[in-house]
């Protein structure tokens, strides 16, 4: 007599470890040895992932048409409204007073020094530059050993600066008045992410660096030690910009990303506690309102926007249907009444804040503005480009 | 970190991170927008870039010339 029988193996199960007849399963490319009750409930549980996927995605969808049903219940009235008798601006006239010339490739990140004078700007060619704005003269400069230099920080001391990109750290440099001075040797490596470093920002003191990353987390830490403090997780991509509140408003910070959100932290507990999606694309850049009760964004979709943190909403879109780039930089004037924003159509608008209105545009830069902040003071701004300069504005109602 | 979570380990975040602000407090925008109108009215006089700076006392007048002697 002929038989062919099924060879069936015995022995313990990959997934149960118990001694059962085994069945050979392909998983991922690679045998394995399964009893027929496991085989039946990971079945089941494939299709209960996909389940569970789904209807997490639509309980998501419910939340947030709650949370907009919330919100709209405050938005009694829009801010152009409020701002109804409000005295509406002059013509402005904007106006470079210096360029700083020096780097040699796109410019991607500024900051000034609380001595209103000096800034610091970084570069694609890895190089870190310490100006005087005053003179344009180029007070230290330190090559990074790595390219894209997407993020500079000025210490509130105007000892240190804070820079980092694509080497996914964020290392500080002392700065010294010695003739030969040598930056690169006194440098500290601070904060590591495991992605490129986009923000970088001091605390109120030269003692801790609050960082954001490519790696989609933002991150506090003590310069001393280079311990890492507190983390902040919920973006759900890149986080691209960051801004720290007013230090009268307290311990929070804002944060933008490529998911589209912005969202606003605690520093302290390390959970975010308020969010906002209404943007179509990517959030660049970010900027606390002088007084704190509001922030600015800037974004791909080009238009910036108003979030008002006490209303808990947006309250005012800065967009014109000519403008289709962008916007890469915003900053707001020391009042708040104008925001400046520099867009990758090589443009700087100057926004009415209150009425929402465009009240200049600034012509100059050879390329796209990667970055902009207005002076401590509120005397002057300063643009970063990709035509590799930067330049100090400033400006008058006529 | 965002770019090593599975999709469902993103939604979850996402989920509990909306719960959270559903029960957040909110005022209205008649209020706190009338609050940012007065911040700004009260700041505008010494707003440099809204007002104006006599040209001798900006730090960014244009360079005089200079003498080599």
């Amino acid at each position: 007599m002929d038989q062919t029988f099924l060879a069936i193996v015995f022995g313990p199960c990959d997934k149960c470890s118990k001694n059962k007849p085994l069945r050979p399963v392909s998983v991922k490319s690679e045998q394995r040895s399964y009893c027929s009750l496991c085989v039946e409930m990971m079945a089941t549980e494939g299709l209960h992932e996909n389940e569970t996927l789904a209807s997490l995605k639509s309980e998501a969808e419910s939340l947030k048409g709650k949370l907009e049903e919330e919100r709209a219940k405050l938005h009694d009235v829009e801010l152009h409204q409020v701002a109804e008798r409000v005295e509406a601006l002059g013509q402005f006239v904007m106006k470079t007073r210096r360029t700083l010339k020096g780097h040699g490739n796109k410019v991607l990140c500024m900051d000034w020094c609380k001595d209103k004078r000096r800034i610091v700007s970084s570069s694609q060619d890895g190089k870190v530059i310490v100006w005087d704005s005053f003179t344009t003269n180029k007070e230290h400069a330190v090559t990074m050993p790595c390219t894209w230099v997407m993020a500079c920080a000025y210490a509130p001391s105007g000892c240190a600066i804070a820079c980092g990109g694509l080497d996914n750290k964020c290392s500080v440099y002392p700065l010294t008045f010695e003739k030969n001075e040598n930056m690169a040797a006194k440098k500290k490596s601070v904060a590591m992410h495991t992605n490129y470093l986009s923000a970088c920002s001091f605390t109120n003191s030269d003692m801790q660096i609050l960082t954001a990353s490519g790696d989609g987390t933002c991150a506090l830490w003590d310069v001393e030690s280079g311990q890492l403090l507190q983390s902040f997780h919920g973006h759900g991509a890149d986080v691209l910009c960051l801004d720290l509140a007013p230090s009268e408003t307290g311990n929070t910070f804002v944060s933008g990303g490529c998911d589209k959100k912005a969202m606003v932290w605690d520093m302290r507990s390390g959970q975010c506690v308020q969010s906002f999606e209404t943007h179509d694309s990517d959030i660049n850049s970010v900027r606390y309102y002088p007084s704190g009760d509001a922030f600015a964004s800037g974004s791909d979709d080009a238009t910036c926007r108003l979030y008002d943190l006490r209303a808990d909403r947006e309250v005012a879109i800065y967009s014109k249907e000519s403008i289709i780039f962008g916007a890469s930089s915003v900053d707001f004037s020391l009042s708040g009444r104008l925001l400046f924003a520099g867009y990758n159509d090589y443009t700087i608008n100057v926004w009415d804040v209150l009425k929402g209105s465009r009240v200049s545009i600034l012509f100059g830069h050879e390329n796209r503005v990667s970055t902009l902040r207005v002076s401590p003071d509120g005397t002057a701004f300063c643009s970063g480009s990709w035509d590799h300069t930067l330049r100090v504005s400033a400006g008058r109602l006529i | 970190m965002a770019q090593d979570m599975t999709e469902k380990e993103l939604l979850k975040m996402e989920l509990d991170q909306l719960k959270k602000e559903v029960k957040n407090e909110r005022q209205m925008v008649s209020k706190t927008g009338k609050e940012i109108k007065e911040y700004i009215e009260s700041m505008a006089g010494e707003d440099p870039l809204l007002k104006g700076v006599p040209e001798d006392k900006n730090p960014f007048k244009e360079k005089g010339g200079c003498t080599i002697s």
